[in-house]
Formats: structure tokens, sequence, C-alpha cells
């Protein structure tokens, strides 16, 4: 498939304004500033374009609530917060491909009115932060932002705000509390962040990804956009590879592509010819699957009828030398320390589920375990602010259905399936 | 630009003075490598901020630091992805070469181990930061190429 996200980013200068405006660049902005801004979002929702960060909302329904919402000002955040565990998709965009992200925020704040942008930036990249404070001032300099973007008298300011290395603050609203300079702690919805969102005002949270549709969507139209992919949630897709597989890395494919594509064409095949055991198709927060979901299209309504969720779009595949136990172990360990800690049932849930695997793991699993895990997940599952709870419970879950016969060995045995074999 | 100056500074990006917080915190923690009483209290007073609201948001996130850090500050990830490819491993060669443990300084004040949720490059795991140098594709044979290096 042709790159569009990515397009560029092999050549040394990608990241730079200059080898930008040489390839197009900026063109979809003067475009859009030939629409209504009524009409882009009105072509953004005939595009069927869906949040790319993990919850798939479609993006033209969102902005329509915001800009239906009569305050002012009203404020465009870029959620660049990637943390979950297995994702780098947005990663090639902020470090190689920027000014595609300010492009897409530009032509986004035109449309919903909004003057005010904050690119909410995970603390883990710093190369990130030192691209994009660059771009941005490129932009600047170029006349995209400012107080009179490219002579059209529209004002759009934007700048980078840093995170703290905290995950829980890519959920919108405690983000939204992050950037007011407090804890990032999940609040209660409704009112939902487009009518209530940063200090009051009516604010949109899009993924990098999300918006770095945008420009695609105003150049080509709806029409030829909407033809890429699966046409129930069209578009171009960030898959990000990793674990055991020959070639790990980011690819941009056709949503919907089946999960076979990406493991065996794009990523190589399992890694040294080994077997597939199991594969996590939307980072780590969404339920493992086995191999016989491999025809599954990668896409927000194919995968939720097998058991699992599209999420980030990250990738993780297990070979047969993977322990499950451990590699679920790990995983509680780090919901546990990312719980935020306002919800009961996540923040001590989380502790008692990794303290449960943890001595599973260490050979001192108990009977019954299995049946504790299955029992705390459920209290959690649904009894949470935000979708961190969801995430741990529905993580456990996943493994003790898909695999529980692995557990158990692990509790008979005090050994690993993975090293017996 | 006097450090005071400097975080009013960052506060015009904000239509409130509490939305420098963060950014404040940053400015104030590059100074010594973390934030002590004094620091706080200097965003405090930049900020016209309690005290106690400071301490806070400054003690929910992890890139924080509450007490004094070595030279470099080495932050690994063991994440899934990480682990999968040998970060565990990597946590033991480094406590064994410069009895380091997580969480803690080595003796002369060289460095200090972070342990990271997800850096974000599964794809050339394990992966690290050493100060805001990015460092990937890590194994037995280079980490100490790569960390003694840094002095």
């Amino acid at each position: 498939m042709e790159r569009f996200l990515l397009k560029n980013i092999d050549s040394p200068d990608s990241a730079g304004i200059g080898e930008y405006l040489r390839t197009g660049g900026y063109a979809s902005l003067k475009k859009a500033f030939g629409m209504e801004p009524a009409d882009i979002i009105a072509e953004v929702k005939a595009a069927g374009l869906r949040g790319r960060g993990g919850a798939g909302f479609p993006t033209g329904m969102k902005w329509d609530f915001a800009s239906r919402d009569p305050k002012f000002p009203k404020y465009l955040i870029c959620n660049a917060d990637e943390g979950e565990p297995g994702t780098f998709k947005d990663r090639p965009i902020l470090e190689k491909n920027p000014h595609l992200l300010i492009e897409g925020m530009v032509i986004s704040a035109y449309a919903l009115k909004s003057e005010r942008g904050y690119i909410y930036l995970r603390g883990e990249y710093p190369h990130a932060r030192a691209v994009l404070d660059k771009a941005i001032a490129e932009a600047y300099e170029a006349g995209f932002l400012g107080g009179d973007v490219a002579g059209s008298g529209f004002r759009f300011d934007l700048s980078v705000h840093q995170g703290a290395g905290a995950y829980i603050c890519g959920e919108e609203t405690a983000l939204i509390d992050s950037i007011e300079g407090r804890r990032g702690q999940p609040r209660i919805k409704p009112p939902f962040p487009v009518n209530v969102g940063a200090w009051g005002k009516p604010t949109v949270v899009n993924n990098v990804e999300t918006l770095a549709n945008i420009p695609l969507i105003v150049s080509m139209g709806a029409g030829r956009y909407s033809e890429i992919g699966n046409p129930e949630c069209p578009g171009p897709k960030l898959f990000s590879v990793s674990c055991c597989v020959e070639r790990p890395g980011v690819y941009e494919l056709p949503m919907g592509i089946p999960l076979r594509e990406i493991i065996y064409e794009h990523a190589g095949g399992v890694r040294g010819g080994r077997e597939l055991k199991a594969v996590i198709p939307g980072g780590i927060s969404t339920p493992v699957l086995t191999p016989d979901v491999l025809d599954c299209p990668m896409d927000f309504v194919n995968l939720p009828k097998r058991g699992s969720m599209l999420g980030s779009g990250a990738v993780m595949v297990f070979d047969d030398t993977v322990c499950l136990v451990r590699v679920c172990w790990r995983a509680m360990r780090f919901f546990e320390h990312e719980s935020c800690g306002k919800c009961t049932p996540c923040r001590e849930g989380t502790g008692w589920m990794r303290n449960i695997l943890e001595r599973m793991e260490g050979g001192f699993g108990r009977d019954g375990d299995i049946e504790l895990l299955q029992d705390i997940a459920r209290s959690i599952m649904g009894k949470t602010f935000c979708p961190l709870g969801d995430g741990a419970a529905g993580v456990v879950l996943g493994f003790l259905r898909n695999f529980s016969d692995e557990f158990m060995y692990h509790i008979t045995n005090k050994k690993c399936l993975a090293e017996s074999g | 630009m006097d450090i005071m100056d400097e975080i009013r500074d960052l506060s015009r990006k904000y239509p409130d003075r509490r939305g420098a917080l963060l950014p404040a915190l940053y400015v104030v923690q590059k100074e010594a490598g973390w934030l002590s009483q004094e620091a706080l209290d200097t965003v405090s007073r930049a900020l016209n901020l309690p005290q106690a609201t400071v301490k806070g948001v400054a003690t929910f996130y992890a890139m924080y630091r509450h007490r004094p850090m070595g030279r470099h500050l080495i932050q690994l990830c063991t994440n899934v992805a990480c682990m999968i490819m040998g970060a565990e491993r990597l946590v033991d060669l480094i406590s064994g070469r410069y009895g380091l443990e997580p969480g803690g300084t080595t003796d002369d004040g060289r460095f200090s181990l972070v342990i990271m949720e997800c850096i974000g490059a599964c794809d050339r795991a394990p992966a690290m930061l050493v100060d805001t140098d990015f460092h990937a594709d890590l194994t037995a044979d280079n980490i100490f190429e790569i960390l003694e290096k840094y002095e």
C-alpha cells in the first residue's frame, strides 16, 4: 500500500519543513481554508475516521459535539502520551514527520474554531520533544501557526506539554488534569471533555495518528479516503509489531488487514521459524488471542467479535519459548504501578492480582489461585472511573480464558510449560 | 534568565498559572537532578501555588525525583517486550558490575538506575534512556560499552 502517514520518513530530512513543503506538505491546509469549518467536520464524518488512540470513537462526531457547544475558547489537544506497552506507532510521526501532525492540528483547529492547541507528549520521548519544538518554531516562522495562519486571518497557537511518566494520562480526562497542572486522575463522565474539558471549556482530545489522517481526508476527499481498508472503519492504520518476530517495527497498512499478513508478510514471521503461541493484538490492555484467530481482520469491528480489541494496533507476538504466566505477571506489575489510586477496585485489585501471579510464577501457586484471580478481575471490571481497571481485569481474564492450561501447569509443576517443552 | 522568570514565562502558554506546574517542576529538576524542598518552594513562590499542591503533583508523576540522583540517570525498560528480549538479565549485569539496584545510586554517585514502564521502542528492545540519550538493541555485549562512556 502507498504510505500516507509515514510518507518520506526514510529521507534524512523528513522532519524539516523544507522537505515537507517540497513533497506537497501544507497543501491540504490551504485547501481547508477554502472550505467552511462545518464542511470539514462533515467531510471527516463522511470519511468514517475512527480515533486511533484505542477507543475508536468516530472523530467527526466528537468534533461535531465540541463545535455545537457555544462556550469559548475551545481547546484542541493532541494525545501523544503513547504509553500502552507494545505501542510505538506514533513515534515515527512525532520524530520523523512532525509537520504532518502540525498540519492536521491546524486544519482540525480551524474546523473546531479553536485558537489554542497543546501536544501532550509523554516524558519518555525526549528526542520527539526536541523535534516537535523545532517543527513548531519552523511552522511559526513559515506562518502556518500564529496570529494569521497562511494569510487566512485565522489564529492558532500550539505548544508541547510534556508529561512526566504516568500511563493514566493517556486517558483523556486525566490528560486534561495533567495539562491543568494537577495529578492525572480521571474525571467522571459526563460531562464529556467536548463540553467541559480543559479549564472547563470545550476540548477535543485526539490521538497523534488520528490528527495525521486529517490532511489526507482533506486532500483526497471522504469518498476516496473511505475506499482504503475496511469500509466500516476505513483508512490507513499504523501497526507496531514487536516481541518474537523477525522484523519488528511500525507498518502502515490498510485497516482490516488480516493479522496473519501483518505477522507473516510484513514482520517476517515468528523469529527462528518457531511456533506461534499467542498474540496480543492491540497493546497490553487488549485480551490475548490464540493462533486460530490469524485470519481475523485487524479493525475496530472484527476483533471484538473474537474477544479482543484493536486498541492501539500494537501487535505483540509470543512464540513457544515465552512463559505466558510471566508475561501476565509483568503486565500486572505495570498496571499496579500505573493505577492512579482513585478507585479502590483498581488500586487494590491490581496489586493483589500481581501478588498472586508473582507467587504462581515463582513456583508457589496454590490450588484455587486461578479462581481467585478471576474473582478479583470480575470485582474490578466495570467498577472503576476509567478503562485502566477494565484493562487490567481483561488481561487476566483473557489469559485465563485462552491459556488456563499453562497457568494450571505452573501451579501443579512449579515451573514453566515453556521451559519444559 | 533567572529561574523565577523562566517559570513565569512558561505560564504564559496557559490560561492560568497552575498550567505551568509540570513544566516548572522540570525546570527546577534540571538544576540539581532532583526536587529538593527548596526547589519545590521555588515553584510554589513563582506560580503562587500552595506548597501542598506543588508537592502533591510532584509526587504523582514517576519522572520527578525526590532524592539526589547520580550524575547519570539510567532509565531501563523491563516491560513485556523488553523483558522477552532480555532486559532482566541487563538489570542483573548492571547490579553485578556497579552494585546498583533498581531505585538506587552507586556509592561514587556516578549512576542511578530506575526501571521504566515501556519506553515505546519495543521494536528495538531492550532499550533505555541514559539522561536524555536513547539507546536501543541492548545486549550483554554492548551495555557496558555504552554505559562506560558516561563518567
